[in-house]
C-alpha cells in the first residue's frame, strides 16, 4: 500500500496505553478497523462529509476518516467500544435504545461518540445544542427526533 | 474512496524549520487540520512526497485579542477562533464566519490558514480519480478543457472558504512565511481570480498569522448553502457598515463561493453619505450582482447564487443600517 517507512506510534485507545506500527499515510480509520479490529467505528461517506467514523481524540469529537493515525501520538483516541461500563452499555448508550435513537444502526456509533462530546462538555444541553454538535452526522433513518430525544433522556438521567 | 498516496509527515517545531522542510522536500505541501487536503489527496489530486505538518509551530497555536488589535495564528482551528471570548464580542463576523464552515468535527480539526488558503471547488474537480480521467479530467488538474465554459481559456472554479470574506472587511493582513523571510501583505492580495492559480503564495511559503486592526467597524458575515450544516457556501458575504448618525459613512462588502477568488466589492465609496434605505439597497444589491460571477460549478444554479448573494449583502446592511431584514424601518 505505501512505500513510506512504517514507525511506532502510542497513544491512548479507551482508556489504554497501545503502541501500533504503521506508516504516515494511514488513516486511523483503517488502524481501528484493520489493524486492531475495532469495527464500531463505521466508514461511512468515507470523505469527512457523514459523521459516520466520529470518535473522540483528547475528548473532542473528529472525524477518523480525514485523521492519520500518526497524528494521534501522545494523545487519547476512544471508539464507540470504549464506551461499554463493565461489559454493561452506557446511559446515553442505553438512552438510545430506549428511545429507538437507532434503527438500520450505521449512523449510531458516530451519533453516539458526538453525543458523548457533547455531553462531556455540557451535561444539560438544549435541544438546539443538541442538534448543533451532531449536525456533521447525518441519518437516513431516523429523521433525528427520536436521536435528540434519546440524548436529552441520557442528560436527565434517564433511563 | 482510494487509499492515501504514500507519504512521509514532518513536524518542525518552528517557523524557520518549517521554511527549511519546503526547501529541503521539493515536492512537499503544507499542512495543518487536513479536512480539505486529505480528501482530494484520497481523490488523486496531488501526489506529494512529504506533508509538512505545521500545527507543532507555537507561534501559530494563538490568538491574541488585544487593545491595539486581533492577532490569529495560522493554525488556530476554526473552533478555537469561533468560540474565543474577545473574537465573538467584538469581531462577530470573524467568530460567526468560524462556526459557519462544516461540522463541530471538521471545525476542531481544521484551521484559520487552511480556510484562507483552501483549494477551490467545482463539480467537475471534486470527484474520485476514476471519475475526473472517465471525463478527461479539466483544466484545473491534469486536464485541458474546463468543463465548466469550455471555450474559455481559465478555470473557473469557485473559492468556498468562509472565513475570508469576513476578514476582508476587516481590512486585515497576512504575514507569510518562506525562503526570503516572513512579509506583511494585505489578505485580498493572497488571491487571483483563477481558480486553477488562485493563491499567490510562492512555493515553500505558507501563511503565519492574520492580524486585524483595534476598533472595527460593526459587521456580520451570512452564507447560503444546500443544508444547514456541513455545506461549503454557495455564496457567502461579509458586510462591515459604519454610520455617522444616520448616514453611512465606511461600507466593505465582501464575497465567498462566487468567483474564483474572496473579493472586495469594488464601487461601495458610491453609496456612502446617505442613510441605508431600501432604494439605497436596491443599489447595493444591483452592485453585488453586476461583480459576482458564479459558474456552474456547484449543483445550484449559477444564477440563484448571484441573486442569493445580493439579497444576503442586502439583509446585512439593512440589519447593519438599523433597518429590519427585509429593510423596513425597525
Amino acid at each position: 500500500m505505501s512505500q513510506t517507512a512504517k514507525r511506532v506510534r502510542a497513544f491512548r485507545l479507551n482508556g489504554r496505553a497501545h503502541e501500533v506500527l504503521v506508516a504516515d499515510n494511514v488513516l486511523l480509520l483503517d488502524t481501528l478497523r484493520e489493524a486492531l479490529g475495532l469495527t464500531g467505528t463505521k466508514r461511512g461517506c468515507d470523505g469527512g462529509e457523514c459523521g459516520a467514523c466520529t470518535v473522540l481524540i483528547d475528548g473532542t469529537p473528529r472525524l477518523a476518516c480525514l485523521t492519520r493515525t500518526e497524528e494521534c501520538e501522545g494523545h487519547g483516541v476512544e471508539t464507540i467500544e470504549g464506551l461499554v461500563e463493565n461489559g454493561r452499555m452506557s446511559r446515553l448508550q442505553r438512552a438510545f435504545h430506549e428511545r429507538l435513537g437507532t434503527q438500520c444502526g450505521y449512523c449510531t456509533p458516530g451519533m453516539v461518540m458526538a453525543a458523548e462530546g457533547l455531553l462531556r462538555r455540557n451535561p444539560d444541553p438544549s435541544a438546539a445544542e443538541i442538534r448543533a454538535a451532531l449536525a456533521g452526522n447525518i441519518c437516513r433513518c431516523t429523521g433525528y427526533v427520536k436521536i435528540v430525544e434519546a440524548i436529552e433522556d441520557a442528560a436527565r438521567g434517564a433511563p | 474512496m482510494e487509499l492515501l498516496p504514500p507519504f512521509h509527515v514532518a513536524t518542525p517545531g518552528s517557523i524557520a524549520a518549517a521554511v527549511a522542510a519546503g526547501q529541503d522536500h521539493a515536492a512537499s505541501r503544507f499542512i495543518a487540520g487536513g479536512t480539505d487536503l486529505m480528501v482530494n489527496l484520497r481523490h488523486g489530486i496531488g501526489d506529494p512526497a512529504t506533508l509538512i505538518d505545521l500545527r507543532g509551530i507555537p507561534e501559530l497555536r494563538h490568538v491574541s485579542a488585544e487593545p491595539d488589535g486581533l492577532v490569529i495564528g495560522a493554525a488556530v482551528t476554526l473552533a478555537e477562533l469561533a468560540e474565543h471570548p474577545a473574537v465573538a464580542s467584538r469581531y462577530p463576523a470573524i467568530a460567526t464566519a468560524a462556526a459557519a464552515v462544516g461540522a463541530p468535527a471538521h471545525r476542531a480539526a481544521g484551521t484559520v490558514g487552511g480556510n484562507l488558503c483552501l483549494d477551490t471547488r467545482c463539480i467537475f474537480y471534486n470527484r474520485s480519480a476514476w471519475w475526473r480521467e472517465a471525463n478527461g479530467f479539466c483544466l484545473k488538474y491534469q486536464g485541458d478543457t474546463c468543463h465548466v465554459a469550455p471555450t474559455g481559456k481559465r478555470c473557473h472554479a469557485a473559492f468556498s472558504g468562509d472565513l475570508a470574506p469576513a476578514l476582508l472587511v476587516h481590512a486585515a493582513e497576512i504575514d507569510i512565511a518562506g525562503p526570503g523571510g516572513v512579509r506583511r501583505q494585505p489578505l485580498a492580495e493572497l488571491y487571483a481570480e483563477d481558480g486553477a492559480a488562485h493563491l499567490s503564495l510562492a512555493p515553500g511559503e505558507f501563511l503565519v498569522r492574520v492580524v486585524v486592526a483595534a476598533d472595527p467597524w460593526p459587521a456580520s458575515y451570512a452564507k447560503a448553502r444546500a443544508r444547514g450544516a456541513i455545506d461549503f457556501p454557495l455564496a457567502g458575504v461579509a458586510v462591515a457598515l459604519r454610520r455617522s448618525g444616520e448616514e453611512v459613512d465606511g461600507l466593505r462588502v465582501a464575497l465567498t463561493g462566487t468567483n474564483a477568488r474572496p473579493f472586495l466589492l469594488a464601487g461601495t465609496d458610491a453609496l456612502l453619505g446617505a442613510p441605508v434605505s431600501p432604494a439605497w439597497l436596491d443599489r447595493l444589491g444591483r452592485l453585488v450582482q453586476k461583480q459576482v460571477s458564479p459558474m456552474r460549478t456547484t449543483l445550484l444554479a449559477a444564477q440563484y447564487r448571484r441573486r442569493v448573494a445580493a439579497a444576503l449583502a442586502q439583509r446585512l446592511a439593512a440589519t447593519l443600517g438599523g433597518l429590519d431584514a427585509v429593510g423596513r424601518a425597525a
